[in-house]
């Protein structure tokens, strides 16, 4: 069921007051916002251990290349260095091939080939930083310079270099082919429709730029053989478990703290070089060393995002029903396959892209390739590449409007899902758990004056002004996933939680999943106070540190609330569950005599008898003879493995100005209508919204990794690689409807990703309807002033 | 962290104590100023001086006096202060359009005029707006002092005049009467270094013709004044056809290069239409000047 709620107007801090602050959901301040915003938040860098050393990485200065020698001779002269390691150094240690998420490897250190510009070729370890860097220069390295392959349309030529020669047999770039859907009928129906819309479209490499960049610190105990390793991760657990399986220390040895990150969007979740090179450099000198790359580093050889080659079609009726969607992609995955997704989705969940529509049929082939370009690929808030799905079927449903003639809004009303549906079995293998699209459409319509938009587009087109407006309606399916279709590395993606009540009534909470910034601190002791009715601020949330937590696979595509969100509302239900049965020995009665009201346990038809949860906790850990099979805490600890996915979505409206002499866009307006299910805490939601949308504008606007034909790396500073500042959004204006999700213990469908899933779209669907004048159907992102510019010269060119 | 090679640093107390630090310390030591260029160049190791010499205590750099016939602006003046001046902003409205432009205002609190010119940066703003307004530009070396117009300071792209053992003290900018000028970018996002940008400035004789006239292009590839673009207005009454043809001219006199900013072609489009639209903010406000 839906409700459709008015947009809040601005309120004054409601958390002022200890009255007024929710003990459970509501808009109640950030627990952990007192220590960043007073500077006291304590970040992989801020972190220095006794006699530690730090280690600097010497990268590739080519895309492609064949080592012919290394000399380190120079470098180890160097009176504050402790140690020099090459690729050479690690086949001894059987660490020079790490396995990637994704069945591949990746090289460590480099031994045979360099393959992109960036990559890591030896690590230095030193007394500080700064003659780390020093020494860095005194590493000879010769190199016999390869030809790269930098197109990605070019890699699969016949007779292009290969980039993968380390593996065994291998005489192409072919990564992998994969499909989702019917092909046979998705080609019948495209055959006998009325209408047919073709478009070719780039989602360019981009990438998550967290303000905070990757960086390790690794403290390897030689007498118990215990090794601490301080991380930038946004999954501990997973990566204690592949330490373990990699370096072959036991996984009881190694403990993990992920301490306060600086923004991960993805950037932080898998296994980069730098991480194994701390140990091994910890191993080999016997002391703490920390690595932290610079922005260059992050920016050249972290994950990126995206890159991919889509080529969309739609079958319609000439009156606007959609019928089906097929696309073809191309994706560009670099020099080694190190994606992050489920195992059994290479496209990760690329297969939503038949969005908020009831289609007859459809499907996708992707097919990855390896180009001379840094690894990654799913990152930046994306959910698993349903950013591209996203991006694919609502820039390909305008292109279809301005085909048909009909309004972007009218077509997409005419063709969504309907309510009834639901739960929907669309057709590349989802089930959409709840939806109700069409109010959040209108309240989104409505908050930007939809109809007067149009009118004072008309009046500004007639005096030849460029004004655009942009929609998108998106469906994101995340929360992954049920262990019996998802695993990575084949851990299954459930998530732990364990809640403790104190005697005096006081709890903590312990999590599997990592906070980024997305303030679980705070989440999820709401999630607590709701069930338990304890105020969020006497919940602890501990989470970051694998000897202190749960087992679980970490946060990345909106996960968090989906799962360990519902694991945490389960486990409290344990504990209220098991303080029933003590409040029963206590007021000696049965349990199902009692009656739950938040907080307390009472007598039916008696509320004055009853006993508080502190009254419990107090009684269950202190003298209260305990019912039979009950022993003396208020604990519990559930795994949570979710059903089904969770599948937020939402309407975007964006308004668009171009300077028709400078192609330069403005966006003056921004709507966003978020549908996560319940909300938890909605000043966390919207901030997310905020950060999301912001994202989403770089993206449509200006974030770029261009490379030139050499392969040298375009986008490796922030001169370079732009991201949008508070001067390039406008004031963002949202709204929300709420329709549960069927299958989550609260409802909650996660709302991390869905702005940058969602925005960029509705930017770029904006752009081209300001350049509609110009007989425009499509231009790719980012729409810089130069491109929209060429745009209105019918040069609207692919960025790569 | 991007981190510098080694290098030693001392702060100069007055203008004769860092010429004499400037000699001290050979060729391989470097003024600082506001830093926003040097320190990033080391940082990348693009720039790796032996010896950094701190100018910014020398408080004879840091004065901004206005003067009947110029207004006198010292080295050390941070782009903030350019733009919170009111008197820049009356007799050269020019400068605060580009100073709205240039970087951020953590760049602009510390970054300086002498620092910007003597960076001489291709996509720079200032030397534009120096050009623009025949500013003069003092270059104090040991044997003493000297004052040369932009057209000797300004050499290309990381040339200039000052020699490295030199220091530019100030800069010297004529007031004359009837003038209007503006500066116009355009960035990929805010903080960007041009795209490209104009700026002109008009001297109107009392009949309402133009007396005299500059335009500059910035990131466009033209060193110096686009002299005859600026011809074609002089003596001239102002009408939208003029501009154009000024404008036109501009473009032909640019030489932009293809980047990730943007095409040729791209470019010179905008050296005519930002000229444009500069000599048509600086006609209105010559025509309506500030008040005091
Ligand atoms: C992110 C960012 C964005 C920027 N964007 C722009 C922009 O859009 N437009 C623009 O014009 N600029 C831009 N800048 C440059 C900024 O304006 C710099 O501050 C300026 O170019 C240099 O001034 P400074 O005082 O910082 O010089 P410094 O970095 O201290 O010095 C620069 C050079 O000038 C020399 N020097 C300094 N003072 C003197 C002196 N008195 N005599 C002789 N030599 C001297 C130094 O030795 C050095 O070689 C940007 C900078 C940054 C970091």
């Amino acid at each position: 069921m839906t409700t459709v709620e008015e947009r809040p107007a601005r309120e004054a801090n409601p958390s002022a007051t200890a009255a007024d602050r929710p003990i459970g959901f509501g808009r109640i301040q950030r627990k952990e916002d007192p220590r960043f915003v007073r500077g006291k938040g304590n970040y992989l860098d801020d972190i220095v251990l006794p006699g530690m050393l730090h280690g600097a990485i010497l990268r590739s200065p080519m895309a492609h290349g064949r080592i012919v020698s290394i000399d380190t001779t120079e470098a180890l002269a160097h009176p504050k260095v402790h140690a020099v390691i090459t690729g050479t150094d690690l086949e001894g240690l059987n660490l020079a091939w790490a396995p990637t998420l994704s069945a591949d490897v990746q090289a460590v250190l480099a031994t045979d080939k360099v393959r992109f510009q960036g990559q890591e070729v030896a690590f230095v370890v030193a007394e500080d930083r700064y003659s780390a860097r020093d020494a860095l220069e005194l590493i000879d390295v010769e190199y016999e310079q390869l030809d790269p392959v930098i197109d990605v349309r070019r890699a699969l030529d016949p007779g292009a270099p290969v980039v993968r020669t380390d593996l065994e047999g291998r005489t192409d770039n072919h990564i992998f082919d994969w499909e989702a859907g019917d092909a046979a009928e998705t080609d019948a129906v495209f055959a006998a429709a009325d209408v047919v819309v073709k478009q070719e479209m780039v989602y360019p490499r981009v990438h998550p730029a967290p303000m905070e960049t990757c960086g390790a610190i690794a403290d390897y105990e030689p007498i118990d053989g215990k090794l601490t390793l301080y991380e930038t991760t946004q999954a501990p657990h997973a990566h204690r478990t592949l330490f373990a399986m990699v370096a072959g220390i036991p996984e009881h040895k190694i403990r993990v703290i992920s301490p306060d990150i600086g923004g991960g969007f993805g950037n932080k979740v898998g296994i980069y070089p730098g991480y194994i090179l701390a140990v091994v450099g910890s191993i080999v000198t016997g002391k703490p060393v920390k690595w932290v790359e610079d922005r260059s580093e992050n920016l050249m050889s972290t994950s990126f995002a995206r890159d991919y080659i889509m080529t969309g079609e739609v079958a319609a009726t000439r009156d606007g029903k959609i019928l089906a969607v097929r696309t073809n992609v191309l994706a560009d995955h670099g020099a080694f396959n190190a994606t992050a997704q489920p195992t059994k989705y290479p496209a990760g969940f690329f297969h939503i892209f038949t969005g908020s529509y009831d289609l007859q049929a459809a499907h996708c082939k992707v097919t990855g390739v390896y180009t001379n370009k840094a690894p990654g690929g799913v990152a930046y808030a994306c959910s698993f590449r349903v950013t591209e799905a996203v991006y694919l079927v609502e820039r390909m449903v305008d292109v279809l409007a301005s085909e048909l003639g009909m309004d972007p809004v009218e077509l997409r009303l005419k063709n969504f899902i309907k309510p009834e549906q639901f739960p929907y079995a669309n057709k590349t293998g989802w089930e959409y758990d709840s939806g109700d699209y069409e109010p959040t459409m209108r309240l989104a319509m409505q908050i930007a004056g939809y109809e007067d938009l149009r009118r004072e587009q008309a009046e500004k087109r007639a005096r030849g002004e460029l004004m655009g407006i942009g929609i998108s309606f998106f469906t994101e399916t995340v929360g992954a996933g049920p262990r019996k279709h998802m695993d990575i590395v084949g851990l299954g993606m459930a998530d732990g939680a364990e809640v403790r009540v104190h005697p005096t009534g006081k709890a903590v909470v312990r999590l599997s999943v990592q906070s980024q910034g997305q303030g679980h601190e705070t989440t999820f002791a709401q999630i607590v106070a709701e069930e338990l009715g304890i105020p969020p601020e006497d919940i602890d949330v501990v989470h970051g540190d694998t000897d202190n937590t749960p087992f679980g696979l970490g946060t990345y595509g909106s996960r968090s609330t989906p799962v360990s969100g519902a694991a945490v509302a389960l486990t409290s239900r344990k504990v209220r569950d098991k303080a029933r049965l003590i409040a029963a020995a206590m007021l000696e009665t049965r349990p199902e005599d009692l009656e739950w009201e938040k907080g307390r346990w009472f007598v039916k038809g008696d509320p004055g008898a009853g006993k508080t949860i502190a009254e419990i906790a107090l009684g269950a850990h202190g003298t209260v003879a305990l019912p039979e099979g009950v022993d003396g805490n208020l604990d519990a600890e559930v795994t949570y493995d979710p059903p089904n996915l969770t599948f937020p979505f939402g309407a975007y409206i964006c308004v668009v100005d171009i300077d028709k002499g400078t192609g330069k866009v403005h966006v003056r307006r921004f709507v966003a209508v978020d549908d996560c299910g319940t909300r938890i805490n909605p000043m966390i939601i919207e901030g997310q919204i905020h950060g999301g949308l912001a994202d989403g504008v770089g993206m449509a606007l200006m974030e770029f990794i261009g490379f030139d034909e050499d392969g040298n790396c375009l986008g490796g500073s922030f001169m370079d690689y732009l991201i949008p500042t508070a001067m390039e959004v406008p004031d963002w204006e949202t709204g929300h409807t709420v329709t549960p999700s069927p299958h989550h213990p609260i409802g909650a469908k996660g709302i991390g990703e869905s702005a940058t899933v969602g925005s960029p779209p509705a930017v770029v669907n904006a752009v081209v309807d300001a350049l509609a004048p110009f007989g425009l159907t499509h231009m790719d992102m980012p729409c810089t002033p130069a491109r929209v510019w060429e745009a209105m010269q019918g040069r609207p060119t692919p960025p790569i | 962290m991007q981190v510098p090679a080694p290098f030693d640093y001392v702060r100069a107390t007055s203008v004769a104590n860092a010429l004499e630090l400037l000699e001290r310390h050979g060729p391989e030591a470097r003024v600082i100023a506001g830093g926003h260029s040097l320190l990033p160049m080391m940082k990348l190791r693009l720039a790796r001086p032996d010896w950094i010499i701190d100018i910014n205590d020398v408080a004879e750099l840091h004065a901004l006096t206005e003067e009947p016939d110029e207004l006198r602006v010292g080295a050390l003046t941070r782009h903030a202060e350019l733009l919170d001046s009111d008197v820049v902003g009356r007799l050269f409205p020019i400068i605060h359009d580009a100073e709205r432009v240039i970087a951020d205002p953590v760049v602009r609190n510390r970054g300086t005029i002498g620092g910007s010119l003597g960076q001489a940066d291709p996509a720079e703003d200032l030397t534009t707006v120096c050009d623009v307004l025949h500013a003069r530009i003092v270059i104090a070396s040991p044997g003493g002092e000297r004052v040369v117009d932009m057209a000797d300071f300004h050499r290309g792209p990381y040339e200039t005049a000052c020699e490295q053992h030199e220091l530019i003290t100030e800069i010297r900018f004529p007031v004359r009467p009837r003038a209007g000028s503006a500066y116009e970018k355009v960035e990929r996002r805010v903080g960007d270094w041009a795209v490209a940008a104009a700026g002109a400035a008009l001297w109107m004789a009392e009949d309402g013709t133009v007396a005299d006239a500059t335009i500059g292009l910035t990131a466009l590839g033209l060193e110096g004044p686009a002299v005859e673009a600026a011809a074609v207005l002089i003596g001239e009454r102002p009408s939208e056809d003029l501009f154009a043809e000024a404008a036109d001219l501009a473009a032909a006199a640019s030489s932009p290069i293809e980047d990730q900013r943007g095409p040729v072609d791209y470019k010179r489009h905008l050296a005519a239409e930002l000229t444009r639209r500069v000599l048509g903010r600086a006609l209105d406000r010559a025509a309506h000047p500030a008040v005091a």
